[in-house]
């Protein structure tokens, strides 16, 4: 006996998981949960499976969907990028779930597009991301660049009067794509592209002192200096302590950052903060958004989760995904991933700012911009909100993607060529 | 020569028979030859599962038998399906250019810089870098998979080697070459789409036709081909005279270079080899994982190929391999989120949370109570106990002879 | 009765459509109380003041801050959000939030006018960029405002939105200011606005010579747009203030650019480009052929062109510039730099001031830099210490240093949940979190680490399965969401020598903290019972042990020694970034860095290993600014590579003490 035989026992393993799997059939309708829960991206994804689950027993409690109780099947993809694939895989042919509710990072919905395209599925991404893609299978809740990162430039530019822009951010897909989309537009704004600082620091970069010295220098030529601060998770914090210990103030040099919410601001001490009071971020939601469907979410999240757990943007996002996947549902009368994804486009439903979401042909979301200033208390003081903006798939600053537009209604489409009028591809760029 | 070499190791034939058996097993199980009672995922996962083994042949190799623990062959391993994945993605994309195309036909110019829009427009860029130069043929991208991990070996080790840089400074050494080939790649500049890496692989131009069911099976089989290649090769490099220098450097690397034998040159040749091998096993590997990014190959991810093949069992072929199958897939289980929770009263111990610890502490344990990793107990079985001599060394030194390996 | 004068006032301003400025001519009452007036301009632009937006709102501003006495006051209260809009009347109040009413109070009487549900009122919040003009908008105010800091924000406010307008009453409040430091403020202020909005030349010249080489950003703030040039083509010689003439070929200007210039310029028709060729082309597709040549040929250039040449014969394309043309285009016109500001006298004492201070500034910088890296090699140099204390004595390598560094960042913020006064917490934390990690430290080494004597390799693998236990304990323990450890507010803020060289305190602290350390290892080593004790088993343990010295006890007190001061490490790392599981493994590969390169045994090594990695990194930094990440790559890279020529490190062991 050597080790052939662990190998066998460990296809036994696989087996009996297969089996048991396959038992738990019954007259429900299934909701796949992908969210990382260990590794380095559960400390953000954790809260997004609580925020399903906790829709999913309210939606319960209401009468389930079409009269079926809704059953969570969590996975654990572990931040690893190919677990997700796996993951996904498993969860569409195994479980058979119906729909999933998933991913944060932009890599992760990468790594599951190409199973999702396979095998027909169905995912709601709940976060703000790069845009450039479309697929038939992904329903886009979080914003697009031009959902966040325009509008946020645009109050830079008319309400700041600011001049040159330091875009600083973490080296990946999002900063890096959402950054190239600026340096277009704000070329387009009649900024000199001598005036545009970019910089990308590793994922946890915790030496800001000469970056932030290089921001100040900016300011010898006069002109008035922004951040745009595409800066990721942790990494926040060390950036903050070092601006707020160099004396910059938001009046001097705003910053406005498209990933830092409530949940990064508490992880700063009350010293910290009260240096940062003034400075920006933008996003579709925040927990202090005036409304009476955000004072009901936040209290049954309170009272679901701790006192001190705070609302943020993508948990926003995932609320209106699902209560427009439970209606879309209702309205197609089946759990089929096509008769949904159909019904889906046109879905409005109230977003917990005051306005309406409404699902565009693209898969995209039409969405308030609100740009909020960090107060002492980690919250933010809305200052700014705009009326819902059409989420654009592909960006219109790029020439690339300029020519290209999804439509998932009349071209059937994710990626259609405009000028040569031809569908570029059915599935997706992944 | 075969027949002499077989008898004289028995394991080869039973680990290569019960390999056949395994392939077997799975592939009439499967959804597309047969019972259909494996899904697709699972085989992948276990043929994923090769290809770790693959490399946890290459590891034992180059640290059981030749003390060199390499904490940085995960690199050579990433680096194999960096490349491989390179034709993949061009091909694939290639072809959905070439689809979508009307009017006039493209010039090649136009070609590459469509395909290169279509890869690099995520990352923002849509140039296609130089080192994409080649990944339009697949023999040359395949010829690659060997090149690059074995050139980059070679002239790391050969620096390495000759400056008689050993021990644990070897061990910092590989780690800072992987931690910056990893660095490097999760730069966007670096051409090969940063941190988002290479994705879709699993799907294999010209193969659409086949389905992931019928690929699945196909990968599972010619990772387990290359798996017990590479093992009867690695059986038949260890069980002859190199065998034997292998084993005396690792034991008195002094001794043997006072013997006259070019230690450097031995040294230098495994460490090749064994990157090649592990390239191979990761441009196995990531055709089925779907997608390759740097952080596969942090230095973490070497790390943990020593855990495998230290809780396996150094020293022993199928020690390395056993490890790497059991550990990688308790993992996976435990790490998945279905390993039920084990309640303990005052606590309920979640294995998500716990799991780690777990493998930390049983890792500490193995080291220090079962250097032999779990391949020691059939020793025990067999009826071998080590002397009492509280692990320490026979020889004068510290790389000399230990005890548990006397008695091989 | 003088407040129903007012109410009556404001009632029929309210009433009346016209603009703000014709409301007084209609009824002389109101034109007698100028305070009304302020109400009329508020009630007429109550829309706008709600929902200010900074490119519309100025000539409001502008309004209300001449309406009379009580608009700086409520300029002020608009500016620091204490207004709110009722919504049924849109009138404007003060509003004070208390539990769910708002108490509102006239903003303009400071009268009480009740209270009012939280429903009924929304908040006014104008945005930065609104604030700013309201401050501007106040400046003059405030100039010589008796309240000192009412000066002190007017003299921020100029220095960031200071415009022509401020120059006189900036320069007429000079003479009254009682404040000598303000004063001196005030008139480099006047100078600055003199370089920028000066009348004439020959004053701004003076006051740009009058700042001599001042190393202020303001300065340099002020002189930079007076030297912005922007490139222009001309027919015949140049016109305006150039700078410099640029001739296409030479100085890093090529034909090339001059050709896009003049396509810019509307001068010469764009180059046809392959994309442009290639639609040509395809709207000319007839039968499979485009001029007559098939398709399927048409996918090299050289074919195209023929194609393209083809139907330009036949008149089916404009003809497209040729390189002869674009050629003759380019030599046809002249180029030059122009600079916007007209005058040439004070562009050229602007260009000689920068000339002179770009020297400084250079220089500066390059302090600024040493200043960085000497920070960031304390901090490793504290990171590695404990590294290289165990592994010179022991040969030892401990993967799980990372996690010591942790272990006493979380005890810091553990102290801090349960001491509130930050200045005391620290006292506290760095003993306790010494205290903690040594114990920790001697606790692995008695139960792990000494039962494997002389295995480093696997010593090695031993502490790696203890630092992955204790991460992810660490996560079970306190979460993966970073936690907050703040450091004393005496601590805040950044020691600024000029605007180029400046410095956090809390870095500062840290590189002191290193020195003692340095400074305590030196004593401990050279001067106790147990430096002697501890040299003596580093260079032969059975020697040492014939000698009457108990190895395993040193070895135990030396690894917990590395192990508290990485706890203390850990306290400092924390101060300035953040505290998560992961703190520790972010900096492990760069102590084992340090150690390696530095050379074990001697505290020395370790300091040239830190100064080393820290000075490399941030000058790899320096020379590729955008890119962080590349600059750790090429770090890595260099010390791969710096091994093989100093295996044993900067500072190696010689002789017996080197073992091996």
């Amino acid at each position: 006996m050597t080790g052939i035989g662990k190998l066998l026992s460990g296809a036994a393993l696989g087996l009996a998981l297969t089996a048991g799997m396959a038992a738990a059939e019954g007259d429900t309708i299934k909701v796949g949960v992908l969210h990382s829960l260990s590794g380095t991206m559960a400390i953000s994804e954790t809260t997004l499976k609580d925020t399903v689950l906790m829709l999913i027993d309210e939606q319960n409690a209401k009468g389930g969907v079409m009269g079926k109780q809704l059953e969570a099947v969590v996975v654990d993809p572990a931040s690893d990028w190919p677990l997700f694939a796996e993951k996904a895989r498993e969860l569409i042919t195994v479980d058979d779930v119906d729909v999933i509710f998933g991913c944060w990072t932009s890599v992760s919905r990468k790594s599951v597009l190409p199973v999702l395209e396979e095998l027909n599925g169905l995912l709601f991404y709940p976060v703000q991301y790069e845009g450039e893609e479309s697929s038939k299978n992904v329903f886009y809740t979080g914003a697009a660049p031009n959902q966040q990162a325009i509008p946020a430039v645009d109050y830079f530019l008319d309400e700041l009067g600011v001049e040159k822009f330091a875009l600083l951010g973490t080296d990946y897909v999002y900063p890096r794509t959402t950054n190239n989309i600026l340096e277009a537009y704000l070329q387009q704004k009649g900024i000199a592209a001598e005036d545009i600082f970019v910089n990308y620091t590793p994922f946890g970069h915790s030496d800001w002192s000469k970056i932030v010295a290089d921001v100040k220098a900016l300011g010898a030529d006069g002109k008035k200096v922004g951040v745009i601060s595409t800066i990721n998770g942790d990494a926040n914090i060390g950036f903050y302590k070092e601006l707020a210990a160099s004396g910059i103030t938001a009046e001097d040099i705003p910053v406005v950052a498209f990933s830092v919410g409530e949940e990064e601001l508490s992880g700063l001490g009350e010293g910290d903060l009260k240096n940062l009071v003034g400075q920006l971020a933008a996003w579709n939601y925040f927990e202090s958004a005036e409304s009476e469907a955000n004072e009901e979410f936040v209290a049954a999240w309170k009272a679901a989760m701790g006192e001190d757990r705070v609302t943020n943007d993508p948990m926003e996002a995932t609320y209106i995904g699902f209560n427009m996947w439970v209606n879309a549902v209702e309205e197609a009368g089946s759990t089929d991933t096509d008769a949904v994804a159909d019904a889906m486009i046109g879905q409005e439903f109230p977003n917990l700012t005051g306005s309406t979401a409404t699902m565009l042909p693209n898969h995209h979301l039409t969405k308030p911009v609100l740009i909020g200033e960090i107060l002492e208390d980690g919250q933010f003081d809305i200052i700014s909100e705009t009326d819902p903006v059409p989420g654009d798939a592909w960006t219109d600053y790029l020439p690339d993607s300029a020519v290209l537009k999804s439509d998932w209604q009349t071209l059937d489409c994710g990626m259609y060529n405009t000028e040569t009028e031809t569908c570029v591809q059915i599935k997706s760029n992944y | 020569m075969t027949q002499g070499f077989l008898s004289k190791n028995p394991s080869v034939l039973i680990f290569l028979s019960a390999l056949a058996l395994f392939t077997l097993v799975i592939t009439f199980l499967s959804n597309a030859y047969g019972a259909e009672l494996i899904s697709t995922s699972m085989v992948k996962t276990l043929g994923k599962t090769l290809c770790l083994c693959l490399i946890a042949i290459a590891m034992d190799l180059v640290w059981g038998y030749m003390g060199i623990l390499s904490l940085g062959h995960f690199a050579f391993f990433g680096l194999g399906g960096y490349m491989v994945g390179m034709w993949l993605m061009y091909a694939r994309t290639r072809d959905i250019v070439l689809q979508s195309n009307a009017g006039l036909p493209l010039t090649p110019q136009e070609l590459s810089d469509a395909i290169a829009s279509q890869i690099f427009g995520v990352v923002g860029t849509s140039e296609l870098p130089a080192i994409w130069a080649f990944a339009g043929s697949l023999p040359a991208q395949l010829a690659l998979v060997l090149l690059v991990p074995g050139l980059l070996a070679l002239v790391f080790g050969w620096l390495a080697f000759r400056s008689r840089v050993t021990g644990v400074y070897l061990s910092i050494l590989t780690q800072a070459m992987t931690l910056a080939l990893a660095l490097y790649l999760f730069q966007n500049d670096s051409g090969l789409r940063g941190n988002n890496g290479l994705s879709g692989l699993q799907n294999i131009p010209g193969l659409a036709w086949a389905g992931q069911d019928r690929l699945s099976v196909w990968f599972l089989w010619a990772s387990a081909l290359a798996l017990g290649l590479c093992y009867l090769a690695a059986a038949f490099t260890v069980s002859g005279k190199f065998g034997s220098v292998m084993r005396a450097i690792r034991d008195d690397e002094a001794r043997v270079r006072f013997l006259g034998y070019p230690v450097e040159g031995y040294k230098l040749f495994v460490f090749t080899l064994t990157a090649l091998i592990a390239a191979i096993a990761g441009a196995l590997y990531y055709p089925q994982a779907g997608i390759i990014n740097p952080a596969e190959i942090a230095p973490i991810a070497s790390i943990y190929l020593a855990v495998w093949v230290a809780i396996g069992g150094r020293g022993r072929l199928w020690g390395a391999v056993f490890g790497a199958a059991f550990v990688s897939l308790v993992s996976t289980w435990f790490t998945g989120g279905r390993a039920p929770d084990l309640n303990l009263g005052f606590y309920t111990v979640k294995w998500v949370d716990w799991w780690q610890v777990l493998l930390g502490l049983s890792f500490v344990m193995v080291t220090l109570f079962a250097p032999k990793g779990l391949s020691g107990l059939v020793d025990l079985l067999d009826g071998l106990r080590p002397p009492q001599r509280r692990g320490a060394p026979l020889g004068p030194n510290e790389g000399a002879l230990q005890e548990r390996e006397a008695q091989e | 009765m003088r407040r129903l004068f007012l109410a009556l006032a404001a009632s029929l301003a309210l009433a009346i459509p016209a603009p703000a400025q014709e409301a007084p001519d209609l009824s002389p009452a109101v034109a007698e109380a100028p305070i009304s007036g302020l109400a009329a301009v508020i009630a007429e632009n109550a829309k706008a003041i709600a929902k200010p937006s900074r490119k519309t709102i100025g000539p409001v501003i502008g309004a209300i801050s001449a309406a009379g006495p009580g608009a700086p006051a409520f300029l002020e209260a608009w500016a620091d959000k204490r207004l709110g809009q009722r919504k049924s009347d849109k009138a404007i109040f003060l509003v004070d939030r208390q539990g769910d009413n708002y108490r509102l109070v006239d903003p303009i009487t400071g009268a009480d006018a009740g209270e009012a549900p939280r429903k009924q009122i929304s908040e006014i919040k104008p945005n930065a960029g609104v604030r700013g003009l309201i401050a501007a908008a106040l400046i003059k105010f405030q100039l010589s405002d008796p309240d000192i800091s009412k000066r002190q924000d007017a003299l921020v406010a100029l220095a960031r939105d200071g415009g022509p307008q401020h120059i006189a009453p900036l320069a007429a409040s000079i003479a009254a200011e009682p404040d000598a430091e303000i004063k001196a403020q005030k008139e480099r202020m006047l100078a600055l606005l003199t370089i920028r909005f000066g009348e004439n030349a020959t004053d701004r010249v003076a006051a740009i010579e009058s700042f001599g080489a001042d190393l202020g950003l303001d300065f340099r703030a002020s002189l930079n747009p007076l030297v912005a040039t922007t490139r222009r083509a001309f027919d015949g010689a140049p016109t305006g203030n150039v700078a410099t003439e640029l001739r296409p070929g030479k100085d890093g200007f090529t034909a090339e650019e001059a050709y896009d210039l003049l396509v810019a310029e509307n001068r010469a028709p764009a180059r046809l480009d392959r994309a442009d060729l290639r639609a040509a082309l395809e709207a000319h597709i007839e039968k499979g052929a485009v001029a007559g040549i098939p398709l399927a040929e048409l996918d090299v250039p050289a074919r195209r062109d023929e194609a393209y040449d083809a139907l330009e014969a036949a008149g089916l394309v404009p003809a497209a510039a040729t390189d002869a043309e674009v050629a003759q285009t380019v030599a046809a016109h002249r180029y030059a730099e122009i600079y916007a500001e007209p005058d040439a006298a004070v562009t050229t004492a602007a260009a000689a001031a920068l000339k002179s201070v770009s020297l400084k500034v250079n220089a500066m910088q390059g302090a600024d830099l040493a200043l960085d890296a000497l920070s960031l090699a304390s901090i490793y140099f504290l990171a590695a210490i404990g590294l290289a204390v165990t592994f010179g004595v022991m040969r030892v390598i401990n993967m799980a240093h990372g996690e010591f560094i942790t272990m006493g960042a979380y005890t810091g913020y553990v102290v801090q949940l349960y001491i509130a006064d930050y200045t005391l917490s620290i006292l506290v934390a760095l003993p306790l979190a010494f205290a903690v990690t040594f114990a920790a430290g001697v606790a692995m080494e008695r139960l792990v680490i000494r039962h494997l004597v002389r295995r480093p390799l696997e010593t090695l693998l031993a502490t790696f399965g203890i630092s992955i236990a204790l991460q992810q304990l660490f996560k079970n323990i306190f979460g993966t969401q970073a936690r907050p450890l703040t450091a004393p507010e005496w601590l805040d803020g950044a020691w600024v020598l000029n605007d180029v060289v400046s410095i956090s305190y809390i870095r500062i602290a840290i590189f002191v903290l290193a020195l003692v350390f340095l400074g305590l290892f030196l004593f401990v080593m050279s001067r106790t019972r147990l430096g002697l004790e501890v040299r003596a088993v580093t260079q032969n343990p059975s020697m040492a042990a014939s000698m009457g010295i108990n190895p395993d006890k040193i070895n135990m007190l030396t690894f917990g020694l590395g192990s508290g001061i990485a706890g203390i490490a850990g306290v400092a790392i924390g101060l300035f970034a953040k505290v998560t599981s992961e703190l520790g493994a972010d900096y492990i590969v760069q102590s084992f860095m340090t150690v390696v390169v530095g050379g074990v045994g001697n505290i020395w090594g370790t300091l040239a290993g830190a100064s080393l990695v820290g000075g490399l990194q941030k000058g790899i930094e320096a020379l590729n600014p955008s890119n962080t990440l590349a600059a750790q790559t090429y770090m890595i890279l260099f010390i791969i590579i710096f091994i093989q020529f100093r295996p044993r490190g900067i500072i190696a062991l010689k002789g017996r003490a080197a073992g091996d």
